[in-house]
């Protein structure tokens, strides 16, 4: 059974039509990643799953439920962790725990909690005294509490410094052997990459492709780009015959082939003949970042 | 499934959790508990401890119509201004959208904001008399307590619904102080909160009369008026009190709400 589905979810706000006809399946146990620049209707959509908005026209079954109907027995199997949740200053984080742990029928001992969130020793200390990074965690400690079935992740790292997003991902990687359903919303490539098993690109209120992080965009079957600088002197005419076909940009020689292996034979044969430094060749496959650049129609500034 | 709290000792939890977070904001535990009995000492201070004979009932002091007046600024403060600030700020901050998000019920939430509020007013109230009846001769009779206990709950009820509608008729959290304050201050002034007005102009007096806060007061007042003989039930001042409390509990259902309105620039607010 799906966790999540959803079929023709259509989201207007006045004329702007922010969800346009969008249709999604996330599996049970699935970690999947709505990956989007803003405005494209990623928190839109991911509210209306929640039950905080009415949709104008679609189908979506949340748990086997419809969010927008759906009672407390709902509330009950999902966690919510929100961009933009506040909590009072003055709350203790074990008592912030202790006061969300109790409105579930299930829940995880505060002391589990602390431990899996990694806020063993801020277990005292006052919301306030948080840095942002703590404050975060302690906002998805609120949203594990309850042993959610589906947990909600609305930009989980935004802002966060490369070490603790990493241990981040640890901890929402924790979550998912542990069964849990994830739902995330980033903007951030390399965690779809790290976290999701699924992602979808959505841009304009629609989704524009779907797979596996790894085969995003036909990624997988894509082609490598040999990129090298040309040296001085030597024109496209003077490099090995598959390079005929290469353009240079800022003075890097680029040849996208689909097997990499007959033409890096000849380049480096080639460069050890003529005593060429080869110390800067790269060959790539499109990152994910390449393939969302180009469906997003983003500006892209590798150049 | 695993069993869940029930719903009255969600609420109690709540009610607790809300007062914790009064005890520590030092600031509001000031103006509400610190601010009327200041004015109760500075009063005594400006007027004496003259005495007033009033025959059959005994002597008063000046504080018998003015402790009690200032008992009920106090339960005002901790009923409409403190719910009016305090939601209105957590509705800005996504405190209680956070709440919206699991499975406790609205009343709990709410029952818990104001049930601190009612126990905040009561001890504002009882440490008023108490001062009162030590440092300045406070007479309480005992057959009018039911009345002054009713005359508070009716009370109460009515401003902290008022405070409620407030919250959710204020644009922004931000405003909401200024809101509470601009509307209860002044109307303090023309509501024999402080002193009776002497010979004010008529509509000063009309308007002191529309609102609830002079019928609060008055109610409050004459259950420890020395020229009061009977039990101190007054209807009259119970009713608009009433009535202004189903007026403020319709506003606060029509308007209340649980996220930040757009408005709002102080949080950041994105829709990716």
């Amino acid at each position: 059974m799906s966790a999540i589905s959803i079929s023709g979810l259509v989201k207007r706000y006045g004329d702007l039509e922010a969800v346009a006809g969008l249709s999604l399946d996330v599996a049970e146990g699935e970690v999947f990643a709505l990956l989007g620049p803003n405005g494209a209707g990623k928190t839109t959509t991911v509210e209306i799953l929640e039950g905080y908005r009415s949709r104008d026209a679609g189908e979506v079954s949340v748990l086997g439920e419809d969010p927008a109907t759906a009672g407390r027995g709902f509330r009950d199997r999902i966690g919510i962790v929100l961009q933009s949740s506040g909590i009072d200053r003055e709350l203790a984080v074990s008592e912030a725990i202790d006061l969300f742990g109790k409105m579930y029928p299930t829940r995880r001992p505060t002391a589990d909690v602390l431990e899996i969130v990694g806020l063993v020793e801020k277990a005292d200390a006052r919301v306030k005294t948080l840095s942002g990074g703590q404050r975060r965690r302690l906002d998805l400690a609120l949203g594990i509490v309850g042993e959610p079935d589906l947990l909600f992740l609305d930009e989980p790292t935004t802002g966060f410094d490369p070490s603790a997003r990493r241990a981040s991902w640890r901890l929402i990687d924790g979550l998912r052997s542990l069964g849990t359903t994830i739902l995330l919303t980033t903007h951030y490539m390399d965690e779809a990459q790290n976290l999701a098993d699924r992602v979808a690109v959505m841009v304009g209120g629609g989704i524009v492709a779907e797979g596996s992080p790894d085969d995003l965009g036909g990624r997988a079957t894509g082609l490598v780009a040999i990129r090298f600088p040309l040296p001085d002197g030597v024109g496209i005419g003077d490099l090995p015959a598959p390079f005929s076909a290469a353009t240079v940009e800022r003075g890097m020689a680029c040849l996208d082939v689909t097997d990499p292996a007959a033409p890096l034979n000849q380049l480096t044969g080639w460069a050890l003949e003529r005593g060429v430094d080869l110390s800067n060749l790269t060959v790539n496959r499109p990152t994910l970042e390449d393939v969302y650049l180009e469906l997003t129609g983003s500006e892209d500034t590798n150049g | 499934m695993a069993s869940r709290l029930s719903d009255p000792i969600l609420t109690w939890e709540q009610v607790r959790y809300q007062n914790s977070m009064f005890w520590r904001t030092p600031v509001a535990a000031f103006f509400t508990l610190f601010f009327p009995l200041f004015f109760l000492v500075l009063f005594a201070v400006m007027f004496g401890n003259d005495r007033i004979d009033i025959a059959g009932r005994g002597s008063f002091t000046v504080a018998q119509f003015y402790a009690p007046s200032l008992a009920v600024f106090g339960a005002v403060s901790a009923t409409y201004t403190n719910l009016a600030i305090g939601t209105a700020i957590a509705r800005d901050e996504g405190i209680l959208k956070r709440f919206r998000g699991t499975p406790l019920r609205a009343w709990s939430y709410l029952g818990g904001r104001i049930g601190s509020g009612v126990w905040i007013a009561s001890i504002a109230v009882v440490a008023m008399l108490v001062v009162g009846a030590v440092a300045y001769d406070l007479h309480v009779r005992v057959e009018t307590i039911p009345a002054a206990i009713v005359t508070f709950i009716i009370g109460v009820s009515c401003f902290a619904a008022l405070g409620l509608a407030v919250a959710g008729l204020a644009p922004t959290g931000d405003s909401a102080p200024a809101v509470a304050n601009a509307t209860i201050l002044p109307l303090a002034f023309i509501s024999d909160v402080f002193l009776p007005l002497d010979d004010p102009p008529r509509w000063l007096e009309v308007i002191g009369n529309v609102f609830p806060l002079k019928h609060f007061v008055r109610a409050f007042q004459d259950v420890f008026s020395p020229v009061t003989t009977d039990l101190g039930w007054r209807w009259g001042h119970l009713a608009v009190m009433i009535v202004w409390g189903l007026i403020g509990l319709g506003l606060a259902l029509k308007f209340f709400a649980w996220e930040p309105r757009a408005s709002s620039g102080g949080r950041r607010r994105r829709r990716g």
